[in-house]
């Protein structure tokens, strides 16, 4: 065995055996991919060129088939001039007025997070928190929008517990406070759960960074935590054949974080972004050092010299490959200029943070890298970054489409609750369903207060931050994605997403301004997914256009299925929105006796993909609701303008259980009934649980109805007197009553009795 | 000039902006104290926040209690130097013998975030003394490790030696004998679970209020500090 030594493959012995068999397929490389790199390099690569390739043309990093699509946010973005940096960096940046800046975005851990569901979950917050922190900014906040397989089943008692105390775990570690997200349930999600992740950080205008390395001469340093075998993906299938047998083999897939190294990171790097003393930076995530260096490369002067075995070790018997391919957590990479490098190791000293200079900046337009003095790996870095392959990957609408939109939700083909007794019933049962039910039981294992800038959290429309101490302001964010609508019209699923979003924020008082987006689908090699997606990005693309909140950046998330059941189409839309005087929020709760409810919107017979299909009777068929944009627009407006005028006390966006689920969340919050006249004209069931769009229930003083009922009246805009805030319980007038304590005890007792 | 309250910093502490920010409120002079640095810089009291220092790893508090900065807070301490911990900083208290018992993982394993309502027991601290006893105050917690543990004989000496500062209305973690804070016996260092920094604004305190619960913690030792 001992014979069996590794043995480095150099550049020079590519060159020379141009016929040795490479595993390029257990690596995932296609065979013209293959063909592409042999052309590109004039020669086989080595094996360390091979894992590069392998991991920078995957589809995580390359964005492969889903580029032609995505390509619409750009072409379709809307004119702005708040968008400091678009898609393509770590995560977009907008101008939030005054000198201040915010970045953010969303990212998925789906996979991992299933296998491991702690550690899977914790490293997605880890995640996109680094690439928050490398654009130059504090992260402030996480807000983490999941989903699940049915909440009774037991696989879901497996992962959602690990899930949460990963994200707990580390999120409250690293001292980011979680101020919103979603919890869902749906069979479509058994064995594959969404597990995503936003980021938001604040900095200077001034001081936004990118990631490239310029100005040859300038130093590499990697810093933060050392190079594990974990998370290597490939690389030990590639390394395996030659591998010495008694070194340890089988390294876990997924990454371990330790959050506590995350947070003295975190401080390091604000502490030397203080002092101005980086050219470029890049985090370390999905493909590691592979990826930081060639995006570093790519995107500056061109050309990086890196001396690889200078890398700092967990596990000494590592091999180029691995060192390559590993997803260690919590690394990063800078360039930095020899003068700045002293202050630079003395930051690093105070934290008690690592930090090496393993390569140099250079003018070659080449990557080089050598192992003990053995060139391994020289690339142009572009055809690593930039030039992966492209798929039109072949797409069409699935055959059973029609047939899904035709099994419409009828009043014939769905049994519906007429009595007021039933429509009691169905109130009881919905609220405590558990998309519906009050979710405490997991928010309570987020600290949403840290930093002591959480103006709103969990339970409200968006969460809301104070940036400025000095002027109040401050930014509001949700998250919103409904995998059932989008399965009846991807299309328009993708723009209700968007909708929701963007009426959550501006039901808070924020105005919207600009979106990040994880799409998270099943496989993009089969056409109907791929249609499913197609669609999504289309819609997505001209509803940010129409709503002028261009897409800043997010992620691609495949394969999530199991066998060849795909998932529901999910895309997660994340808003962004911003508010002068965040002490002018608008909470969600009735907080004052004898104020009057209006219902802004128009209410219509609309329950495909609804909460109510699915919780009474399992179905899903129809059409989602209908979208008018422009309406959604009118209804954000006046909602920020309520909240700026002071004309509204309380106010909360409509979307699934509808109206009474509204109400009642808002009743419950502040403690005080309602007594609700529904409108004459509709039935009482598509009154209360219909899910149309557009739609907002607020609470104004009494003194303010006229003017604020004029605003909607003027913005052609329906509005209705639908009754008052009154008593302790929830009074729908000649229909049925439920005391405030009844109806607490059906919302707040499911996930106790599931999950505590 | 305004008194000055010293904040630590330690690798892994997450709440220093608040408790900084709590001092500046109060109108005192917040100074920044770094782990590593064994100067106090001539503060009049200090804060040892919540947090995570150096992870938590080994046990909470474990590591913390051995830094250059805690060999002056504990020499400070004994010569009557006002210190709150709060939380992990609690934690470290605990583990420096400051102050006696231990924290212990929750009942219900969980990490728990809630405003609780808390009850007033002494007033006689440095950091209590603008509280009534008997006075129930609304303040959040957030902890994995938040459970009060000692044996009975400890637990009867604070009792009969009135240094059990404030315990929980409707205990949350199994804390014994309801305690969410205690004092020693000179009464100017206190340990508390419950986060008052995390209390002390309309707009970021716990909702539905009372917001700003907390507040009094800091005002007292600024009285005291004032009227020395």
């Amino acid at each position: 065995m001992s014979e069996n030594k590794y043995q480095v493959d150099t550049v020079e012995r590519a060159t020379a055996s141009p016929e040795t068999e490479q595993p390029y397929e257990a690596l995932g490389v296609k065979d013209d991919e293959y063909a592409r790199i042999r052309e590109i390099l004039g020669r086989r690569p080595t094996s360390s060129e091979l894992a590069m390739y392998s991991v920078m043309w995957s589809e995580h990093c390359s964005y492969k088939s889903s580029k032609v699509h995505l390509k619409q946010f750009g072409e379709k973005a809307p004119e702005v001039d708040f968008l400091l940096v678009g898609p393509g960096e770590n995560a977009g940046v907008v101008d939030v007025g005054g000198d201040l800046a915010v970045t953010f975005k969303i990212e998925s851990h789906n996979h991992p997070s299933y296998v491991e569901p702690y550690q899977g979950a914790a490293t997605g917050v880890g995640g996109i928190v680094r690439d928050i922190l490398t654009m130059g900014a504090r992260p402030v906040a996480v807000l983490d929008p999941l989903r699940f397989g049915p909440a009774d089943a037991a696989d879901t008692h497996r992962v959602l517990p690990g899930v949460v105390r990963g994200i707990g775990g580390y999120g409250n570690s690293l001292g980011l406070p979680n101020i919103g997200g979603e919890v869902v349930f749906d069979a479509c999600y058994s064995g594959n759960p969404l597990v995503n992740a936003l980021s938001v950080g604040v900095l200077k205008k001034s001081e936004i960074k990118l990631a490239k390395a310029d100005g040859p001469g300038n130093r590499v340093v990697l810093f933060g935590a050392r190079t594990g075998g974990d998370g290597i993906g490939g690389a030990s299938v590639l390394a395996s054949a030659t591998f010495d047998e008694d070194k340890p083999s089988k390294r876990p897939s997924v990454q371990v974080g330790d959050p506590f190294m995350e947070k003295v990171l975190i401080e390091c790097c604000l502490e030397i972004y203080a002092e101005d003393l980086v050219t470029g930076i890049q985090d370390l995530g999905a493909a590691g050092l592979s990826c930081a260096t060639t995006e570093l490369a790519a995107a500056g002067t061109g050309g990086m010299d890196v001396q690889l075995d200078l890398a700092p070790l967990r596990d000494a018997t590592l091999v180029p490959e691995e060192i390559l391919m590993s997803e260690s957590q919590e690394r990063m990479m800078a360039v930095v200029t020899p003068e700045n490098l002293p202050r630079f190791f003395a930051i690093c000293e105070k934290w008690d943070v690592i930090a090496t200079v393993i390569g140099t900046v250079t003018d070659t337009g080449r990557l080089r890298m050598t192992w003990h003095g053995e060139t391994i790996v020289d690339v142009d870095p572009r055809t690593l970054a930039h030039q992966g392959p492209v798929y039109e990957r072949p797409y069409h609408r699935p055959s059973w489409q029609d047939a899904l939109q035709a099994d419409a939700p009828s009043a014939e083909r769905l049994a519906r609750p007429k009595t007021g007794d039933e429509l009691r019933e169905t109130v009881l049962t919905m609220i405590a369903s558990p998309n519906l039910a009050d979710k405490t039981w997991v928010l309570e294992q987020y600290d949403h207060r840290v930093r002591g800038n959480t103006v709103l959290a969990h339970g409200e429309d968006s969460g809301m931050l104070r940036v400025s101490e000095d002027t109040g302001a401050g930014i509001a964010l949700s998250t919103d994605g409904n995998g059932r609508y989008t399965k009846l019209d991807p299309y328009t699923g993708a723009q209700l997403a968007l909708a929701e979003a963007y009426r959550n924020v501006a039901a808070t008082g924020a105005k919207p301004l600009a979106v990040t987006d994880c799409l998270n689908f099943g496989s993009p090699e089969d056409p109907e997914v791929m249609w499913q997606f197609a669609e999504a990005c289309r819609g997505l693309a001209d509803a940010c256009l129409e709503l002028g909140t261009p897409v800043t950046g997010g992620n691609v998330s495949f394969y999530n299925q199991t066998g060849s059941e795909a998932i529901h189409p999910t895309p997660i839309v994340g808003v962004l929105g911003v508010i002068d005087d965040v002490a002018r929020r608008t909470r969600s709760a009735f907080e004052t006796e004898g104020e009057i409810l209006l219902l802004v919107g128009e209410t219509r017979d609309e329950f495909g993909g609804s909460e109510w299909a699915h919780v009474a009777h399992g179905h899903l068929g129809g059409l989602p609701p209908r979208l008018d944009l422009e309406r959604e627009r009118q209804l954000a407006e006046i909602l920020i303008a309520g909240s700026r005028d002071g004309m509204l006390s309380a106010a909360h966006d409509l979307s699934d259980g509808g109206l009474v689920q509204a109400i009642a969340e808002s009743c419950l919050r502040g403690g005080h009934g309602a007594r609700v006249v529904l409108p004459s004209e509709l039935d009482p069931f598509v009154a209360l649980f219909s899910e149309s769009a557009g739609r907002a229930v607020v609470a104004v003083p009494r003194s303010e109805e006229k003017r604020f009922t004029d605003m909607c009246v003027f913005r052609n805009v329906p509005v209705a007197r639908i009754g008052v805030v009154d008593g302790d319980e929830l009074d729908v007038q000649d229909q049925f009553a439920i005391p405030l304590d009844e109806l607490r005890e059906a919302w707040t007792g499911t996930f106790p009795k599931l999950f505590g | 000039m305004p008194a000055r309250i010293g904040v630590v910093t330690f690798p892994g502490t997450q709440d220093d902006t608040d408790a900084l920010r709590a001092a500046r409120v109060v109108g005192a002079e917040p100074v920044a104290l770094w782990h590593r640095d064994p100067a106090l810089h001539g503060v009049d009291a200090v804060i040892l926040p919540g947090g995570f220092s150096y992870g938590d790893y080994l046990r909470a508090g474990a590591i913390a209690r051995f830094s250059p900065v805690m060999e002056a807070v504990i020499a400070a301490a004994r010569e009557g130097l006002p210190v709150l911990g709060i939380c992990n900083g609690f934690q470290i208290l605990c583990e420096s013998h400051l102050l006696p018992g231990a924290l212990i993982r929750n009942a219900g394993t969980l990490f728990i975030n809630r405003d609780v309502k808390l009850r007033v027991e002494s007033t006689s601290t440095a950091w209590t003394s603008d509280y009534t006893v008997g006075q129930e105050i609304l303040i959040p917690i957030k902890n994995g490790e938040g459970k009060f543990a000692a044996d009975e004989k400890v637990l009867d000496e604070l009792e009969a030696e009135g240094r059990v500062i404030a315990r929980y209305v409707d205990n949350p973690n199994g804390s014994a004998r309801d305690i969410a804070g205690i004092a020693n016996a000179a009464g100017n260092v206190v340990g508390l679970m419950p986060h008052p920094e995390h209390a002390i604004e309309d707009l970021t305190g716990p909702y539905p209020g009372p917001a700003t619960d907390g507040l009094p913690f800091f005002t007292s030792v600024l009285k005291q500090l004032v009227n020395a």
